[in-house]
């Protein structure tokens, strides 16, 4: 099969690294063969299929070498559970330099080292947290990911931010192929939550491809640096991870996304009941002017 | 030919403006004018200092550009780094004709290029360490530098590095002022942001260095030129004429300049601009701290000469003014000869300019000397208080024109055909090759001083033999001529 390049977005800390690791370590166990690029300065995108704490970035080896064109591809690849091949972008400290500018020159060193010309089935870009510049962009320009995933939670800031990745992703996807494949739902056990999601997701004209329940499971497992389909293959967790793997293989659900107003979101929000009617009366008081009144 | 009326030139701006699109035109419309000397505040006329359009070809430059190239570049026994990739630096490096006396690579560094030549990975994890090592490196290979500028390129303002943090780090180590600029090139719509850049950077990390130290043993007739960078040693010829009135010129900015000087000039009784544009800032802030007073003085041509010396010497006591006035006397015969010898092969010349900071304005004096009408001035990078400066200058129903396009420039000279267009290296060629008389106003082509009674030898001498040189009466290209004009250089061969 051809290859399937994924981009994998969502509010920072919404678990998409955790997410994105176990839902590839499913695939690689349906047979599939994966590699996993790291968008992150931070450099955690690989280490539960590594079973490392922080894999040597392209960025941070470039640095090293000199320039990004004395690296060697074998260098900055390294190989994981099940055959997953990871690689990680790597960036700066935070407060300094150009995080974005590390991401694009990671990402056209792997293309023109021919990463991506080996025997693979799917690319998992794993990428930080909004997309605040036109490096973090990359994965979703031209002839990279077709298929961006985005993980939410029904908290309203995480269904702020995939609104606004979904903005980003229209962008891209009038002048090339990039399309909305659907939301990830990553349960913070919040009230209806499943629905809301769904809601959003046909507003924004695409799909809840997956609930992932809340399971301790997956920390444990995380302790240990590994997947949960690995750690405990009989964990129902894994089960779910399996599922989601399942959908994406046979996912053929791919939109130009419509991002949603502020006040639809809002509205939205009230519905179910996650966001008070707004009060004018209490804007710009203070909890003791409150108290007094 | 006669020189156009009100309402010709306006019919002429009309004309040129009618094949621009709608907004273009709209907005082009009020960087164009005619001038009117009734008019007190020039924005009544002209709009300036806004950002180009795209599309059109402008000669500006950028905020790099303005503080490096311009206000810092020319500080001698500085180093100027341009920090980001190797491009800036070395494009522009020894790019104006700041002369210098000095050994350069030992204790003056004018001409040379200092560049932290940013690599990816510079933009990726930041140039902070590199930028350190590099002030380390300087120091021990030019020990004799009195100081460091930061000159930031773009990509140092896009990734946000701390170079005020390196440069107060470092400078306590060298113990010599390091001085950051953030004069990124996509800052402002000109070199004129710079400009302003460049004088904040002074300001705040130059000028008050010797506050309370009262060891520098000051006259009555200190003052400091300011504004002058020697372009074709201008500051020397016009430094020789304040010292034989009796002043002592403490401090030169920036052409031939060095940072103990910069530092001094607090100390002076009078701050004289000559480019107001570029340096106005930096003699409000010492008129503020300091009650420094600041003239504009024009240094081009006797007429203007002998103004500013006198109005120069009005600051001052009796003494002082006597000795202006002998200092005209003295050089009068040496200016009535050199009028004598080229106002008669320059009489009713029209003049067309296009230049800088102060220049549109500044030569027009010079050339009136010589019997010159000047009937078209701009500039690129001006602000309006500069066209207020410059409406009494011009004679009635001249034309304005503010970061002129190439297209609206040619235009204009093809309708008004001047005898000799004054502007750059970016204009000269094609106005060349139009048969039209160039002269650079930017590096004097090469030639210079134009500043003070000696430069007006010099000014005069190089538009007579631009102006006058034979060339323009061969302008027919071969195919065109008619036999008449063939069998001249036949009968010349014979």
């Amino acid at each position: 099969m051809a290859l399937r390049q994924c981009a994998i977005y969502g509010k920072g800390g919404i678990g998409k690294s955790t997410t994105t690791q176990n839902l590839v370590a499913g695939l690689a166990e349906a047979g599939k063969k994966v590699m996993i690029v790291g968008c992150d300065p931070k450099a955690d995108s690989t280490r539960l299929i590594l079973h490392a704490k922080a894999q040597n970035s392209i960025m941070e080896m470039a640095a090293n070498a000199g320039s990004v064109e004395d690296l060697e591809l074998e260098d900055v690849l390294k190989v994981g559970y099940r055959g997953i091949k990871c690689v990680e972008s790597g960036g700066p400290e935070p407060g300094v330099g150009c995080a974005g500018r590390g991401v694009i020159t990671a990402i056209n060193f792997l293309e023109e080292e021919g990463a991506y010309e080996a025997d693979l089935d799917f690319v998992f870009y794993d990428v930080l947290g909004d997309v605040v510049c036109g490096g973090f962009a990359m994965p979703i320009r031209e002839n990279k990911a077709q298929e961006i995933y985005i993980v939410c939670s029904g908290e309203m800031m995480a269904m702020y931010a995939a609104n606004n990745i979904a903005k980003g992703i229209v962008k891209y996807a009038n002048s090339g192929s990039v399309r909305l494949a659907g939301l990830i739902c990553n349960s913070r056990n919040t009230a209806r939550e499943d629905e809301l999601i769904m809601e959003l997701a046909r507003q924004l004209g695409t799909q809840m491809i997956h609930f992932v329940p809340r399971d301790n499971v997956v920390q444990r497992a995380e302790i240990r640096r590994m997947t949960v389909i690995e750690y405990d293959p009989k964990a129902g967790q894994a089960q779910q991870y399996r599922d989601l793997a399942h959908k994406i293989i046979n996912n053929k659900n791919f939109v130009i996304p419509t991002p949603i107003t502020m006040d639809a979101l809002e509205a939205l929000l009230m519905d179910f009941g996650l966001m008070d009617e707004e009060d004018e009366s209490v804007v710009g008081k203070t909890a003791e002017a409150e108290a007094a009144a | 030919m006669a020189n156009l009326t009100r309402e010709e030139t306006l019919d002429l701006i009309a004309e040129v403006l009618e094949v621009y699109p709608e907004k273009a035109k709209k907005d082009r419309a009020k960087h164009l004018a005619v001038n009117d000397q009734s008019i007190e505040q020039s924005k009544k006329c002209i709009t300036s200092n806004r950002k180009s359009l795209p599309g059109v070809m402008t000669v500006r430059g950028c905020a790099y550009a303005g503080s490096k190239g311009v206000v810092w570049g020319p500080i001698k026994d500085m180093i100027h780094i341009s920090h980001g990739p190797v491009g800036c630096g070395q494009y522009s490096r020894a790019g104006r004709r700041n002369y210098y006396v000095g050994m350069t690579g030992v204790d003056t560094f004018g001409t040379m290029n200092f560049t932290s030549d940013f690599q990816e990975k510079d933009i990726v994890f930041g140039g902070d360490k590199k930028l350190a090592k590099l002030i380390d490196e300087i120091e021990q290979l030019f020990p004799l530098n009195k100081g460091i500028s930061i000159q930031s390129e773009c990509p140092i303002g896009l990734i946000g590095d701390d170079i005020e943090a390196v440069a107060k780090k470092k400078g306590k180590e060298i113990e010599k002022p390091i001085v950051p600029v953030r004069c990124e090139g996509f800052r402002g719509v000109s070199q004129s942001l710079g400009h302003h850049i460049a004088n904040d950077a002074i300001r705040d990390w130059v000028i008050g260095n010797r506050d309370g130290d009262d060891s520098f043993a000051t006259t009555p007739y200190d003052v400091a030129v300011i504004g002058d960078y020697n372009i074709g040693g201008d500051a020397w010829a016009s430094r020789i004429l304040l010292e034989e009135m009796g002043l002592r010129v403490v401090a030169q900015w920036s052409g031939d300049g060095t940072i103990a000087e910069m530092e001094l000039t607090p100390k002076v009784k009078l701050n004289l601009i000559h480019c107001y544009r570029s340096m106005n800032y930096i003699s409000r802030h010492m008129e503020e701290k300091y009650g420094i007073p600041w003239m504009e003085y024009n240094f081009f041509g006797p007429t203007k000469i002998a103004e500013s010396l006198r109005k120069i010497a009005a600051f001052f006591d009796e003494t002082i003014q006597a000795n202006a006035e002998a200092v005209i006397a003295k050089y009068q015969a040496q200016y009535d000869a050199v009028i004598a010898k080229y106002r008669p092969r320059l009489e009713g010349k029209r003049v067309m300019l296009y230049v800088g900071g102060l220049r549109p304005r500044h030569v027009i004096g010079a050339y009136e000397d010589l019997g010159m009408e000047v009937v078209g001035t701009g500039y690129e990078f001006a602000h309006n208080d500069d066209y207020d400066r410059t409406i009494k200058d011009m004679a009635e129903s001249t034309l304005l024109y503010d970061d002129v396009t190439g297209y609206e420039f040619e235009e204009f000279v093809k309708r008004i055909k001047p005898d000799l267009i004054g502007s750059g290296i970016k204009e000269k060629y094609i106005f060349q090759k139009m048969g039209i008389p160039f002269r650079q106003m930017h590096s004097w082509d090469y030639s210079g001083p134009y500043h003070g009674y000696d430069g007006f030898s010099i000014f005069a001498r190089d538009m007579d033999m631009t102006i006058n040189n034979p060339c323009w009466g061969k302008m027919q290209a071969p195919w065109l001529a008619t036999e008449a004009a063939e069998e001249e250089p036949a009968q010349a061969r014979a």
